[in-house]
């Protein structure tokens, strides 16, 4: 592939364009002075993290930011020769769709769900062309997303589509009027690591064939160096850089670039290594490997829903989770590595007993298996668990020094007093001041607030930590901090993880055993090593060569 | 004390504060502050032709049409009205968030009886049921009282049944009981105060509502008997000659009205003063 200069005069321009917020405080800026050009037939990727402003620069270009609480202050957004940001709502109408189209992130909400796949896309067809057969072009559009037995797909209804199966009508109904724009949001966020790597090839093979440009808002830099022409870089409502990709990635000017790229976990950078680096300052000796392990998991399944019905009896669903059997020894981490569905989260709830199960779960040596909530109470002192969304698992109606000091509370460790100090202590442990304490969840960032489920967890001296996801719903720089934090307090602590997750990257950091899972089935397991250097399943070979690799050069090799 | 600290810092919710007060102060007071015995038929607070009398004069806001005075009458029928308002509906507030909170918690086969029986409550005519139970029993105050917040504990329920089945699917629920809480801790410290809100809508709300329907009952008879006055009751006697008197129609009116604006604008303010999401935010 040859670098590719842009030509001619963009399509898109957007000139010293400045969007504040109203806030209860007064106006705040949001977009500050932001500029950049799409060319004819390139992709433009915006990347950045949360609250960087990349999602308010698509919605201004759609004229799409809600008025109530959001206004272009200056700066002009041109599309051709056209001036966007003085157009009528009804004149802007004709545009988006038309010429600009989006898809989003979440593939679900965005297509309305009692309405068949065909009559939206014959809508969307009919609104912005005269087209003479509507639903015959609807046909044609299916096909051109490669989607299987398109013309099923046209009688069928949102929530009988798969993620990526609606994500392909998604851009189907975008494309179908030609625009000279696509901007696609966060498109493949919500979807598997393999079904990424398809939607992804699609939108690269579609934008050859329909002359599209397309800008692509990704906070995810494989998909960036996968994806990108050029680079813009954001942070806080600024551009901080842009350019062509192998110049952005090979020699970044920026701190702020250096620091993202650097906080992106690369597949394959442990190679040699069999467990996961040292974090420690201090030079603390590794906490002592037992000899019996602090989980012991045989034969374990989950079926969700049962068969009883009080006067129909209903026929057994499959197992979401199906005999599985693993093994996790004091200080050590088990990564738990699979796309949705395959069972990861349900078995990291099974073996803390928070959902019925079949089998054995051994925490210290001692079954589980059909203990009431009462009588699991004991376990919980050596088992906890972090869950996947900080925002989530938090209550919001208690402040901080409260939620942590909740496990010693129910366990009756220590006197008010007593547990004031050791909340105290173990806000520090995790890299918050103690005042946090008096505040509340909403007062806190992600990272922060996934800091403070840590600490919850901590609080009883667990042996074991479940992460499920837990870093998931946190940005790449706060990410990396917060792994580092989980390892460091491994080293010092001597815990246990069972680390879910469905990041490969994530899982070759954290990990010293990985077992890979698929249909609520352990297709291989093994350690770190094994199992990333030398991959004997075909899925987990498929897993693999999916990640989005954040280098532009081993794409433009081939 | 923040809490006050922070109810005088809005003024409307001042305004509701302020009126609550004085209905309830008025209420207690009314032997002290009632100009007239509010039973007494009194000769002079009838017309030579024997209409009540409009507002104004020795009757500050007229008489009734048995000459009885109205202004004294609202006084003591404040007791009555604010029982009802109050107590009726706070029991029945409670009822339902008692019954919503435990099926929506527990749901499978207990929490299917008991929002059956909800549900067959919701469709069988309130009114109705009221009827027959005020006839089972001799009609006073209190009876009436029960009655009430025997049928409008049903609407709380469903609302407070479907509000839990949601808050129990949340993470932080799951990461409570991955700590090792109990129900009785899960259910008092994680889902009631998440109701809260729900419960202070409901309340202030259905003081209108319930004061209305002790109306209707006393009108049909099965309510607070006569000659004890409610506010409700004092809109019902009087609702045939509004044209010719309608002080009797429009006072009584607007205090319902009033009490129950206030009460709504008190609860308001304190759904958002308790709620510690709003801390810190304009």
């Amino acid at each position: 592939m040859t670098e590719t200069k842009p030509t001619g005069a963009p399509v898109l321009s957007v000139e010293r364009l400045s969007v504040d917020a109203r806030t209860p405080e007064g106006l705040k800026r949001v977009l500050d002075d932001i500029s950049f050009d799409l060319y004819p037939g390139e992709t433009l990727c915006i990347a950045g993290e949360s609250g960087s402003g990349k999602s308010v620069t698509s919605l201004s270009i759609m004229g799409l930011l809600p008025k109530a609480s959001l206004k272009v202050t200056s700066g002009k957004i041109r599309l051709g020769e056209r001036e966007l940001t003085t157009l009528s709502n009804s004149q802007m109408r004709h545009i988006r769709g038309g010429e600009i189209a989006m898809i989003f992130q979440e593939p679900m909400t965005s297509l309305n769900p009692v309405m068949n796949i065909g009559a939206q896309l014959v809508e969307a067809i009919r609104e912005h062309q005269g087209s003479a057969n509507p639903e015959a072009t609807a046909l044609e559009m299916l096909e051109a997303v490669q989607i299987s037995d398109p013309a099923r797909r046209l009688k069928q209804f949102p929530h009988e589509l798969s993620g990526g199966m609606r994500q392909r009508v998604m851009i189907a109904m975008a494309l179908s009027c030609r625009p000279k724009v696509l901007i696609a949001d966060e498109p493949t966020t919500a979807l598997d690591v393999t079904v990424q790597a398809q939607i992804l090839e699609l939108m690269r093979k579609l934008k050859a064939e329909f002359g599209t440009s397309i800008i692509m808002i990704t906070h995810d830099m494989g998909v960036v160096a996968e994806m990108a022409d050029r680079v813009v870089i954001m942070q806080q409502g600024r551009i901080v850089e842009q350019g062509p990709s192998v110049e952005v990635f090979g020699h970044p000017r920026e701190l702020y670039t250096r620091q993202l790229l650097a906080a992106v976990p690369r597949l394959g950078a442990l190679a040699g290594t069999d467990g996961p680096p040292r974090v420690s300052k201090s030079a603390i000796a590794p906490a002592q490997r037992g000899t019996a392990p602090v989980l012991h998991v045989t034969d374990l399944s989950v079926t969700y829903g049962g068969a009883s019905g009080l006067i129909f009896k209903r026929k057994a669903p499959p197992a979401t989770v199906d005999g599985i059997s693993f093994d996790i020894m004091p200080g050590e981490t088990m990564g738990l590595v699979g796309e949705s569905g395959s069972g990861k989260s349900t078995t990291g709830k099974a073996v803390l007993g928070l959902i019925p199960f079949s089998g054995s779960v051994q925490i210290e040596g001692r079954d589980i298996a059909g203990l009431s909530q009462h009588d699991m109470r004991p376990f919980r002192r050596s088992a906890q668990m972090i869950f996947q969304d900080p925002y989530a698992s938090l209550d919001p109606r208690m402040s901080v020094g409260k939620a942590v000091a909740e496990p010693l509370v129910i366990h009756g460790i220590g006197n008010a007093s007593e547990r004031q100090d050791r909340v105290a202590e173990l806000l520090r442990r995790v890299g918050l001041t103690p005042d946090a304490a008096t505040r509340y969840p909403h007062e806190f960032s992600g990272g922060q607030r996934q800091r403070i489920c840590i600490a919850r967890a901590l609080a009883l001296e667990p042996k074991l930590i479940v992460a499920d996801e837990s870093v998931a719903a946190l940005d790449v720089s706060v990410r990396a901090r917060v792994l580092d934090l989980m390892l460091e307090l491994q080293e010092t602590m001597g815990l246990a993880y069972l680390f879910i997750s469905h990041d490969m990257a994530v899982i070759e950091r954290m990990s010293h055993k990985v077992a890979v899972m698929r249909g609520g089935r352990i297709v291989e397991t093994g350690t770190r090593r094994d199992i990333f250097e030398n991959p004997r399943e075909d899925y987990t070979q498929a897993l693999m060569a999916a990640v989005p690799i954040p280098d532009p050069t081993v794409y433009r090799k081939c | 004390m923040t809490v006050l600290r922070s109810l005088f810092r809005q003024p409307s919710a001042l305004f509701g504060l302020a009126v609550v007060l004085v209905v309830v102060v008025l209420a207690l007071a009314a032997p002290l502050v009632a100009p007239f015995n509010p039973d007494e038929q009194m000769f002079d607070g009838l017309t030579l032709e024997g209409a009540p009398m409009p507002p104004g004069g020795q009757f500050l806001l007229g008489t009734d049409t048995l000459g009885r005075d109205l202004l004294s009458r609202m006084l003591y029928g404040a007791r009555t009205s604010l029982i009802i308002g109050l107590v009726a509906n706070g029991i029945a507030v409670a009822i339902g968030l008692f019954i919503g909170i435990v099926a929506g918690y527990l749901r499978g086969f207990m929490g299917n009886v008991l929002m059956r029986f909800t549900d067959l409550m919701m469709a069988f005519p309130a009114l109705l049921l009221a009827i027959v139970l005020a006839a089972l029993m001799k009609p006073s105050l209190w009876i009436v009282a029960m009655v009430i917040a025997l049928v409008n504990w049903v609407q709380v329920a469903r609302i407070v049944y479907t509000e839990t089945r949601g808050l129990v699917e949340r993470d932080f629920i799951m990461a409570e009981r991955s700590l090792g809480a109990g129900h009785g801790r899960i259910l008092l410290l994680h889902i009631l105060p998440h109701l809260i809100p729900t419960a202070i809508v409901w309340g202030t709300l259905g003081i209108a509502t319930t004061v209305l329907l002790e109306a209707t009952l006393s009108f049909l008879g099965i309510g607070v008997q006569p000659p004890q006055p409610s506010w409700g009751n004092i809109i019902f006697e009087s609702q045939s000659y509004f044209q010719a008197a309608p002080w009797l129609v429009f006072f009584p009116g607007m205090v319902i009205l009033l009490t129950a604006l206030a009460f709504n604008l008190v609860g308001d303010a304190l759904r958002d003063i308790l709620d510690p999401t709003q801390r810190g935010r304009g």
